[in-house]
């Protein structure tokens, strides 16, 4: 099965010049190759800060766009990663292994199968 | 598919659990080991397309997840700088056990994920991962949870084992049968699950119950325990009637009406040996006193041929060693057959009284089966009502939904 492994952290504390936050940074420069060596690796892409980010939406018809989000002050997603994994256990061991996992968190999703039907609400 | 790759998922499918099992003892640790095993696959993918598939799967992935886990300690240890704390582990010699070694590996592993200190829903999940090689997401699927509350299960019971430091051993003959309790406790659950299923499409779960067979198989050849033998027995009792209680459309066959030809004659044989080697044993206990109930149903031609006096006694025994509401319930039945409606009425509606049944929908449905047979319509029509209140799973509320139905027709 495939999962989206989403990575949060605080921009002042990944930045934030702390040894540790620079051993993680450091260790994430090469950390898909890790998951290329240990097969699990699909795709994965870090993200700008979302200074550089507009948000759109389309209401009747009519596109508006916005900055930011700006939200310094918590957590923010700052990467996306998709792996193969058995199954959500294996997932999880293999996202608590990111370098980001020890400064912020790493949020796992299992990617929609289309051939199941959609949540009911 | 390549041959290569079909030969990979042969092994991926056959020895994945034994390779785990091994790598976890050789390696002392769950995560240690399941990494091992994914690097061990990923290695074989490689070196299985250049150098051909291995004579033996099994110690090829073994020692190449071993040695693919040291080579990461090693890097890690390089970065630790105690690299020289390593030199024990790297000159530990490994051979490829024998075909009884890599069962105790398997049997350890059960033992672990068993222990008594784990709690009783994290016992299951585990040894489901662990042992049986369920993922998270079909364990969620067969026990009706999310699949996030599986996995935190797994992992805070992975967190317990680490702590706790439980030891990773099949437990000496001393503590053995207060240990071997729990293991074949959380194999009968597992069975009841495939048996029964509490909800979804389907009424019964092949694999949990294949697993669980094959589980306690394994525990059976660990000891001779009357309860062990007595738990395989049940199962492959209950295994024996499977495909004929469900028809071609999904739905429920009552026992009355199951072909009885087509009940599996070699597993019925193979319990009915079990139970002939615990006749020596002075204590019968649930299990074993279960198979022997189920024994008496599979032996008989029919249900008018069916010892029901002797099933009554069986009851009587298992509600003193282990006395519950769904064993009175089961008692109740088989006195309806024994002695008629009036008198299964009278002990359905005493097992009810004893408390514990209210919700429980077939209480309800053999309460309504008695009133049925008694011509009391109207109350068989409550009941029968409230029974279908209270089920869930699909094939068992058409069942009741049909029961219903023909009442009606009945006016």
């Amino acid at each position: 099965m495939r999962y989206a492994c989403l990575i949060y952290y605080h921009p002042q504390t990944l930045f934030g010049g702390s040894p540790e936050a620079n051993a993680a940074l450091a260790e994430c420069a090469n950390y898909d190759e890790v998951l290329k060596g240990s097969g699990h690796f699909v795709s994965g892409e870090a993200l700008e800060l979302p200074t550089s980010a507009v948000t759109v939406k389309m209401r009747d018809g009519v596109a508006s766009t916005t900055d930011g989000p700006f939200m310094e002050t918590r957590d923010m997603l700052g990467g996306v990663i998709i792996i193969e994994a058995a199954d959500l256990n294996e997932a999880a061991r293999v996202a608590a292994g990111h370098p980001i996992a020890r400064i912020g968190s790493v949020e796992v999703r299992p990617l929609v199968d289309f051939s199941q039907p959609p949540p009911k609400f | 598919m390549s041959e290569v790759d079909a030969s990979l998922a042969t092994a991926y499918r056959q020895e994945k659990r034994r390779v785990l099992a091994t790598l976890i003892r050789l390696l002392g640790g769950f995560d240690a080991a399941e990494e091992a095993l994914h690097d061990a696959f990923a290695a074989a993918a490689v070196a299985w397309a250049r150098d051909g598939v291995p004579a033996n799967p099994y110690a090829w992935l073994v020692s190449a997840g071993r040695f693919r886990s040291l080579d990461r300690w090693r890097r890690r240890a390089r970065l630790a700088g105690v690299l020289s704390d390593l030199a024990v582990l790297a000159e530990t010699d490994w051979q490829p056990p024998e075909p009884e070694a890599i069962a105790d590996d398997e049997l350890r592993l059960i033992f672990v994920c068993c222990h008594p200190a784990l709690a009783e829903d994290a016992r299951i999940c585990l040894t489901l991962r662990e042992v049986g090689g369920l993922t998270t997401e079909e364990i969620a699927r067969a026990y009706l949870t999310r699949a996030p509350t599986i996995a935190q299960r797994i992992v805070r019971a992975k967190a317990r084992i680490r702590e706790e430091a439980l030891p990773y051993e099949v437990p000496g003959r001393a503590e053995l049968p207060a240990r071997l309790d729990s293991v074949l406790r959380v194999l009968y659950l597992i069975f009841n699950e495939g048996y029964a299923a509490t909800d979804g499409p389907d009424l019964t779960r092949p694999d949990l119950g294949a697993e669980a067979i094959r589980l306690a198989r394994l525990a059976a050849g660990l000891t001779d325990d009357p309860e062990a033998l007595g738990l395989l027995a049940l199962m492959l009792l209950h295994e024996a009637r499977r495909a004929s209680r469900i028809d071609a459309a999904g739905d429920l066959v009552l026992l009355e009406d199951q072909d009885r030809t087509t009940w599996d004659r070699g597993l019925i044989g193979e319990a009915q040996g079990l139970i002939g080697q615990t006749l020596a044993a002075r204590r019968a206990g649930p299990y074993l006193l279960q198979a022997a109930i189920a024994d008496l149903h599979a032996s008989a031609p029919g249900m008018a041929e069916t010892d029901w006096a002797e099933i009554v006694g069986l009851y009587d025994v298992l509600a003193r060693v282990e006395p519950s509401p769904v064993v009175a319930l089961n008692r109740a039945a088989a006195i309806g057959m024994r002695d008629g409606a009036a008198a299964g009425l009278a002990a359905v509606t005493a097992a009810m009284a004893g408390g514990g049944l209210d919700r429980y929908h077939l209480a309800h449905a053999a309460r309504a089966d008695m009133l049925r047979r008694l011509g009391r319509t109207g109350a068989a029509r409550e009941a029968y009502g409230r029974a279908l209140d209270l089920a869930r799973q699909p094939a068992e509320r058409r069942f009741l939904q049909a029961r219903l139905d023909r009442l009606d027709r009945l006016g």
